[in-house]
């Protein structure tokens, strides 16, 4: 499976040209240059605090960059988030899994890009929900509560909104995470199919035995981009030293895979 | 006397009807509005816009400008001063909230000792529900009509907004835009709401019932319903009490208000105190999941 997709042709998925982001005197992304190729699975790794939230938030155009673009498919980022290009797949920790709405309340909020003014839901709508909640596999708890359901079926809930918003490029931050092996395995699932119809996925994970499966390629961050190439190579113990200040072989064993 | 005529008796005064009217519309406006701030965690910056509009409201008076200016112009100011303070010092946002609106509300009240013509402006400060005029009923019955049809129209923008605002960004919205929308929205239904039950007691018609409405239902949509038809029943409840008891009008609409709450907070089907734990009560946290997650060890 990984590698197996030829290397695509057109401008890629997202470029990002040496951007720096500071938050006050601490320096978030410090000259990251980085192309994302489109129909790829695309893991972005490092420890936390390594930038990968920062990235992709700079890359959704929420956080503006000190300096460096940012380009969508070739477009600007807010051409890009108007045409509804850009999906994104949010951390556990920033979403209120109390709030009340419905698995297919979130579902439906992919949708509101292509509504009117309004947001009536029109049958396109709510044809293209049901299909993505079939594809995540969870159109029988479509009318529960946002937070009544697992871990992962969460993160399946909100890749069910990129699906039904139909996004070429899915940002996911740390999809992973409070997740268990059986619900990682069929998310890796989906976002390979996903990857496979053309649409780009760039993942934020620290979970390194999961990539081998999950990507098509890897980036290392620490601030900067460390490494950008093969999964394999990425995990290296030489990459990974850099990027998480250890031994990147124990890390791996502590994962479980040697 | 039969029930029916503690029910009627009150109808016969023409000022009762007015303020049975005037509450019952400002009730369901900050209603509808309250469900939006109590899931955003705006329930402090409803206090701060309400009380610091007073100065607004006093300065239109005096200059004879529309109330509705002057609040929306010291409401928006309110937002403006705590944004920069949090901004721009190291002093946290609940500590802006509260120096910015004591500081504005008591400009307030120094403007109305030095304004001639008291009895009025204290009115803004603890409503004058009972004193509504004709012309009162219809400016209010305006602007809540105005703020209800905003807030109809936009309710799917609004609660994306309060649920998941980068989602919003990432499909092209301006989070920014709507959060300024919410808070226009709040300048607003305060000025409407303050000549019902005065700046004081604003703040409980713009929390409590959504807050309450929260603890009801797991739907959004049945929220933006429950919430204004609670307040609807309370505030009419709270005028007709504060007939039969000769106390506060404003007061009595609030208090009903709180205890309503503290009914729904206690016995709430699913998310009440006692309801969690009766037979019938299912419970609050997750139903078990098929696929039982374990954190992965990290």
């Amino acid at each position: 499976m990984s590698g197996a997709t030829p290397p695509p042709t057109g401008p890629p998925a997202v470029e990002v040209a040496d951007v720096a982001v500071h938050y006050g005197d601490v320096t978030a992304l410090d000259g990251v240059t980085l192309e994302v190729a489109q129909g790829r699975v695309t893991g972005l790794i490092g420890m936390n605090g390594s930038g990968k939230s920062t990235l992709l938030k700079t890359i959704m155009g929420m956080v503006r960059p000190d300096r460096g673009t940012v380009r969508i498919e070739g477009t600007e980022p807010g051409a890009a988030r108007s045409a509804g290009a850009l999906g994104y797949v949010p951390q556990s920790e920033d979403v209120d899994w109390a709030f009340p709405v419905s698995v297919r309340d979130v579902v439906m909020m992919g949708r509101y890009g292509h509504q009117g003014r309004t947001r009536r839901a029109r049958p396109a709508d709510h044809a293209a929900v049901a299909e993505a909640l079939e594809r995540v596999e969870l159109s029988d708890v479509a009318e529960r509560q946002i937070g009544r359901l697992s871990g992962g079926q969460r993160k399946r809930a909100f890749v069910a909104r990129g699906i039904a918003q139909d996004a070429r490029v899915l940002l996911l931050d740390e999809p992973f995470a409070g997740v268990d092996k059986r619900s990682e395995a069929t998310i890796t699932g989906l976002l390979r199919e996903l990857a496979d119809d053309g649409r780009t996925v760039l993942v934020s994970t620290h979970d390194l035995h999961a990539l081998p499966r999950l990507a098509d390629e890897a980036v290392v961050l620490l601030r900067r981009i460390l490494f950008h190439g093969g999964v394999a190579e990425a995990l290296q113990p030489e990459h990974l030293a850099r990027a998480f200040g250890l031994d990147g072989a124990d890390l791996l064993d502590q994962e479980g895979t040697t | 006397m039969t029930a029916l005529d503690l029910l009627l008796e009150p109808l016969q005064y023409e000022f009762i009807v007015r303020a049975l009217v005037t509450t019952v519309v400002a009730a369901i406006v900050c209603a509808l509005l309250s469900c939006w701030l109590v899931l955003v965690g705006w329930s402090l910056m409803g206090d701060a816009v309400s009380h610091a509009v007073l100065p607004g409201v006093v300065l239109a008076y005096v200059l004879g400008a529309p109330f509705t200016l002057g609040a929306l112009v010291f409401g928006l100011l309110a937002v403006a001063l705590i944004g920069a303070i949090r901004g721009t010092s190291r002093v946290k946002e609940d500590a802006a909230i509260g120096i910015v609106f004591t500081t504005l509300f008591a400009l307030g009240l120094v403007l109305i000792s030095v304004t001639p013509s008291q009895t009025d402006l204290n009115h803004i400060i603890f409503g004058n529900i009972l004193g509504v005029s004709t012309a009162d009923l219809v400016q209010i019955s305006i602007l809540a009509g105005v703020a209800f049809a905003i807030l109809v129209l936009k309710r799917r923008d609004l609660t994306l907004y309060a649920f998941d605002p980068l989602h919003a960004h990432a499909i092209g919205l301006s989070p920014r835009r709507l959060g300024a929308l919410l808070l226009g929205l709040l300048a607003l239904t305060s000025v409407v709401a303050l000549q019902v039950v005065g700046v004081i007691l604003v703040v409980a018609m713009l929390i409590i019932p959504g807050a309450t409405a929260y603890l009801l239902t797991d739907r959004f949509g049945r929220m933006l319903v429950i919430a204004p038809a609670l307040s609807a029943v309370c505030s009419v409840l709270g005028i007709y009490l504060s007939y039969w008891l000769d106390a506060a009008s404003g007061a009595l609409v609030v208090l009903v208000q709180g205890t309503a709450f503290a009914l729904v907070y206690l016995f709430a089907p699913r998310h009440g105190l006692l309801g969690r734990y009766l037979p019938a009560g299912r419970p609050v946290r997750a139903e078990q999941p098929r696929d039982a997650d374990v954190p992965s060890p990290h």
